[in-house]
């Protein structure tokens, strides 16, 4: 045993957790010892005990929580609780549970929110906060049972409200986005908010047969990872020509070199929409792009998205439980979003796809699996989408399917195309 | 309830949802929202955005242990009154960034990071911060520390993380158990379990509802049984993949354990649609040993991978590209590692990953 007592016991030794604090990046057990050597804070001494708990995992190389039912008045959800399986040893951390706090849409925080975070946590936790876990939310990590409801109601009153957990809508990210950032193709924030909010019911009662997550991202790089997180990802795009300053492609050229700009810039184009013309000025073959990104991630000051702007909206991404990851496959290949009405017809698509999912999903099924199970056309059906080119790598090539109706099918495409175009 | 407790009722939870970010975004930020030009990188670390108002506004990227205690938030918040501008925001891999509208005080926001300990960067071509889980910090099925595997191997790649000396960005992800919650990577480290769940009947019936532990299993191996006169399940070891995936909801089908608990590691995942679509990463090695706490087996790996990429791949190549174009062949003799029966997919759609071509590197 080493050192004096933070709380009644001594503290555990940490032989192995303690070589974790060599080395030049920040050390998570570096800030659990401040936690446990805090002197007088209420959660001194149930840090000293998750220490022995963790370093007992480190030496046994198995966990020792288990889950159970915590929550808040008023929610069935938010909180995950997390009680020890080996409390006799470690009785200060017997109870150790979560609450999944939304953050600010972006992310964005000011010293004085993450301060008063802090002092809420110092008095009803642990003093432990993960920013941000992998849905999202701000982790408080670390509280027993009976400090939860006070926590909850410190944080609530500051204006933050709980995220989801079990099969329930869960927390929502949005990329950085308008904030900072010139390839953002639709407001983020209000795409993120104004659907979140509006199915709160979904994330704090949870009654889905499993979970379901949104994540928003300003375009196709994609840098919230929604095409493979989220159940509805909403990507960025637009559809009229990409803009070109040739001037500044000319600079670019003249900095780069002409072998470099071709070998990194045009040929790294995946559908060969880009050529270099002789006097160093960019020719776009916009029908052939397909907004990977790419050549506007490296020509920054010289192209930049068109002006008719909106989303690509995929379903059905998730994890492995438990058909094996998948990703969300194209079902809008474009969803206008510049007015308040475009916003408000998002929300309404949404509710349409959230309701299906509650009705024909099997428990514990995620959307990408129900797909699967029915098949993209009756999803489409079940959704009122009709069939696009867009969400396919390429046309059936099984000729086992009954196509009795096809030529009825090909009169709506042709009936489709021609009110489209009228409308235009 | 203690009589207290029931004496006053709790407050009814206001359901305020996502918070506006407004109030607490940089005021260049908030004004020129929707509204920015270009962008570029004055050194690795650092962001500088131009508006279309001519507005500019500096970003110091530095990255942090995500699990962080109220010390080192308020260490961060110091540094953000007294040097920054007093606002910051979090990336989706947990490194912090500082807004400031004057390029002067981003040197002394470098050094003041510096001075705690908070490496600046991850732009870029860089190795960013790894995106991970929680492992045995707060996991209930975990099958080994994020935390702690994340530690080991920034330490190794700290270089990689203050540098931009990458082809592109490499992305990496742990994840404690086969579910994968860390996501996908251009290099995943990820718990494989390789032995089928081992069970406890006598707490099974009391525990876990069978008929969902049974409609759990991918693989349809787990069956109802009566085991020394108690309800239980039982296991059909040919069949299983020994994916875990019964252990959520049934804690008694223990599937860690000193024999079982390895790491595989996954490469070639992405999540951009630049150049080429969304992939999915691929096994390249398994049954590491799962050797806490430095994980000595596995950063060996991670170091070789990511080294023979840095060296071999040419600019803008992620990970999954370089190995298209160069092919799995000459990955994995670039690198060292061994091509197994394990390595052929047998899940659903595997014909689809084969070669059915002529096509062959020699």
């Amino acid at each position: 045993m080493t050192g004096e007592a933070p709380g009644n016991g001594t503290k555990h030794p940490t032989p192995l957790l303690d070589e974790l604090e060599s080395g030049p990046w920040p050390s998570f057990v570096t800030g659990l010892k401040r936690l446990r050597d805090s002197g007088g804070k209420q959660y001194a001494a149930m840090m000293n005990d998750l220490l022995g708990q963790l370093e007992h995992s480190y030496t046994n190389r198995l966990g020792y929580w288990k889950g159970g039912t915590v929550s808040v008045f008023g929610y069935g959800g938010g909180v995950i609780p997390r009680f020890s399986e080996v409390a006799e040893k470690f009785p200060e951390s017997k109870e150790f549970h979560t609450l999944r706090v939304q953050p600010p849409a972006g992310y964005h925080y000011t010293t004085d929110l993450l301060r008063k975070f802090c002092d809420v946590w110092e008095e009803h936790g642990s003093g432990l906060i993960a920013l941000h876990g992998q849905s999202g939310d701000i982790m408080l990590q670390g509280c027993k049972t009976e400090n939860v409801q006070k926590a909850f109601d410190a944080v609530n009153e500051m204006g933050f409200d709980l995220g989801g957990a079990g099969p329930a809508l869960r927390t929502s990210m949005s990329c950085v986005g308008h904030a900072r950032c010139e390839m953002s193709m639709y407001d983020e924030v209000k795409a993120h908010r104004s659907m979140i909010n509006e199915f709160l019911d979904e994330m704090h009662r949870p009654s889905f047969p499993y979970k379901f997550k949104y994540k928003f991202s300003g375009c196709p790089n994609d840098c919230v990872n929604a095409i493979h997180r989220a159940d509805f990802a909403v990507i960025g795009t637009w559809r009229d020509d990409m803009k070109v300053n040739q001037d500044e492609v000319k600079a670019y050229v003249a900095k780069q070199g002409r072998k470099y700009t071709i070998d990194h810039v045009i040929a790294m184009c995946p559908t060969r929409a880009l050529s270099l013309n002789d006097d160093d000025t960019l020719d776009v073959d916009n029908r052939s792009c397909v907004r990977c990104m790419h050549c506007l991630n490296v020509m920054n000051k010289a192209l930049a998205p068109g002006d008719d702007r909106g989303a690509t909206i995929l379903i059905g991404g998730k994890r492995s439980l438990k058909v094996g990851d998948l990703m969300g496959t194209m079902v809008v290949p474009f969803f206008k979003l510049q007015t308040d009405e475009d916003y408000e017809e998002l929300v309404e698509f949404a509710r349409t796809i959230m309701e299906f999912f509650a009705e024909n999903a099997l428990e514990h099924e995620r959307i990408g699996e129900t797909i699967d199970r029915i098949g993209l056309p009756t999803f489409l059906k079940g959704v009122g989408i009709e069939p696009d080119p867009n969400m396919v790598k390429h046309p059936r090539t099984s000729s086992y399917v009954r196509t009795d109706d096809f030529t009825d099918e090909a009169d709506k495409y042709f009936e489709r195309k021609a009110r489209e175009q009228a409308a235009e | 309830m203690t009589d207290a407790q029931t004496a006053k009722k709790p407050r009814l939870p206001d359901e305020h949802g996502v918070p506006d970010p407004f109030p607490f975004m940089h005021p260049l930020l908030k004004k020129n929202y929707g509204n920015w030009d270009w962008h570029d990188r004055p050194r690795p670390g650092v962001l500088h955005h131009v508006s279309k108002s001519g507005d500019e506004v500096w970003t110091v990227r530095a990255g942090t242990q995500r699990q962080m205690d109220v010390g080192t938030i308020r260490k961060l918040c110091d540094i953000a009154d007294t040097v920054g501008e007093g606002y910051v925001r979090f990336t989706t891999r947990s490194n912090i960034e500082f807004m400031v509208g004057d390029f002067s005080k981003v040197p002394a926001l470098i050094s003041a990071l510096g001075a705690e300990g908070f490496p600046v960067g991850g732009t870029g071509n860089s190795v960013s911060m790894i995106s991970h889980t929680q492992g045995w910090l707060h996991c209930d099925i975990p099958g080994t520390d994020a935390s702690g595997v994340v530690k080991s191997l920034m330490d190794m790649m700290h270089h990689e993380f203050t540098h931009e000396e990458m082809p592109n960005r490499v992305r990496i992800t742990t994840s404690c158990c086969q579910i994968n919650c860390g996501g996908q990577g251009d290099i995943a480290i990820n718990v494989q379990y390789t032995k089928p769940p081992k069970i406890n009947h006598d707490l099974v019936a009391n525990v876990c509802e069978r008929p969902a532990v049974v409609a759990r299993c991918p693989v349809a191996a787990i069956r109802p049984a009566l085991v020394d006169g108690k309800p239980s399940l039982e296991v059909d070891e040919k069949k299983c993949v020994c994916c875990g995936a019964c252990y959520p909801p049934c804690p008694p089908m223990q599937i860690n354990g000193a024999d079982s608990t390895r790491i595989a590691i996954w490469v070639g995942g992405k999540h951009s649609n630049a150049r080429s679509k969304p992939t999915f990463h691929k096994l390249v090695v398994a049954n590491l040993p799962n050797n806490a706490p430095r994980w000595p087996e596995v950063e060996e790996v991670v170091r070789k991978i990511l080294y023979a990429y840095k060296d071999n791949a040419k600019h803008f190549e992620r990970m999954g590209e370089w190995i298209d174009r160069i092919g799995w062949p000459r990955f994995f003799e670039l690198t060292g590692l061994a091509f197994t029966k394990h390595h052929i997919d047998t899940w659903v759609g595997a014909r689809h990953n084969m070669n059915m071509s002529a096509h062959v590197r020699f």
